[in-house]
């Protein structure tokens, strides 16, 4: 398989401390983080999803994990994972049928996915968390 | 004869519409589960419990699960293309992947169908 693909010289520039990351190269690299992280975590939100639609007991225990400061703080971590991935995702599906391909509007794009995604995060995760 | 270039991991053309449908998919399902939620009568477990309960919830919620696995699958892979390169590690982490989405699947089937 490696030996097949035709190695292309690129221009490699990979200081961390010299790259200034552009906007939307931001956002695509927090769709890696969180989808990652979602996938990490799966078998956390299956086990919650499983008690939240359990007996009594079941709920009882989660809400008990659920109240762990701890716990919370990374499901709060995981909302906005979710929500940056699917805003992100949504953005990245019109860029693929080339809906605002231009750089200004790719730049906005990309800002409001930041924006939407994190104010979504704290209103839903204030509703959830602080009752 | 090879005379195609190819850089990146984004060259299995099949994997990448799967990709495209079960993001789709999972989008459509999150607005019929925010709408849902909100046409709840009230926010208690049982209410909750009632709405996965319900046959079409129950069938698009699984729907939604398969999707996901199916979409966590091509994009893990994506990631582990980009990463890891010995063959060996590779397959292994691949086959980990594999076997444990599979079993993810099994685990919300169990769930669903316990309601
Ligand atoms: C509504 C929900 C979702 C949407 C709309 C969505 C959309 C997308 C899209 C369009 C891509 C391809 C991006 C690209 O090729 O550059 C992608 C990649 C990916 N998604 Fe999702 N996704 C969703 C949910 C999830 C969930 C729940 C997970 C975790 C289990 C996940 C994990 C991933 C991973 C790991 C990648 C690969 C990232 C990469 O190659 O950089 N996605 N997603």
């Amino acid at each position: 398989m490696s030996d097949t693909t035709i190695k292309k010289p690129r221009p490699k520039h990979l200081d961390l401390k010299v790259i200034r990351l552009p906007l939307p190269g931001f956002v695509s690299i927090l769709h890696r983080v969180s989808g990652a992280g979602l996938f990490l975590m799966l078998p956390v939100l299956l086990w919650l999803f499983g008690s939240s639609v359990g007996g009594p007991e079941a709920v009882a225990q989660a809400k008990s994990v659920v109240a762990n400061p701890l716990v919370k703080l990374v499901l709060f971590g995981l909302l906005w994972a979710y929500l940056h991935h699917f805003c992100a995702g949504i953005r990245f599906l019109l860029l693929d049928m080339h809906k605002g391909l231009d750089l200004p509007t790719a730049r906005k794009s990309a800002g409001a996915v930041l924006v939407v995604s994190l104010t979504l995060t704290v209103l839903i995760g204030a509703k959830i968390f602080l009752g | 004869m090879q005379n195609r270039i190819v850089v990146g991991a984004h060259y299995g053309l099949r994997d990448w519409l799967a990709q495209r449908v079960t993001a789709t998919v999972m989008a459509l399902y999150t607005v019929f589960f925010v709408v849902n939620l909100f046409c709840l009568p009230e926010f208690s477990a049982e209410a909750w419990r009632a709405m996965f309960a319900g046959g079409f919830m129950r069938f698009a919620t699984f729907l939604f699960w398969l999707a996901l696995f199916f979409h966590a699958w091509v994009g893990v892979r994506d990631i582990f293309m980009d990463y890891i390169k010995p063959v060996g590690v590779r397959l292994i982490a691949h086959s980990v992947v594999a076997f444990l989405l599979i079993g993810y699947a099994g685990w919300a089937a169990q769930i669903l169908w316990r309601l």
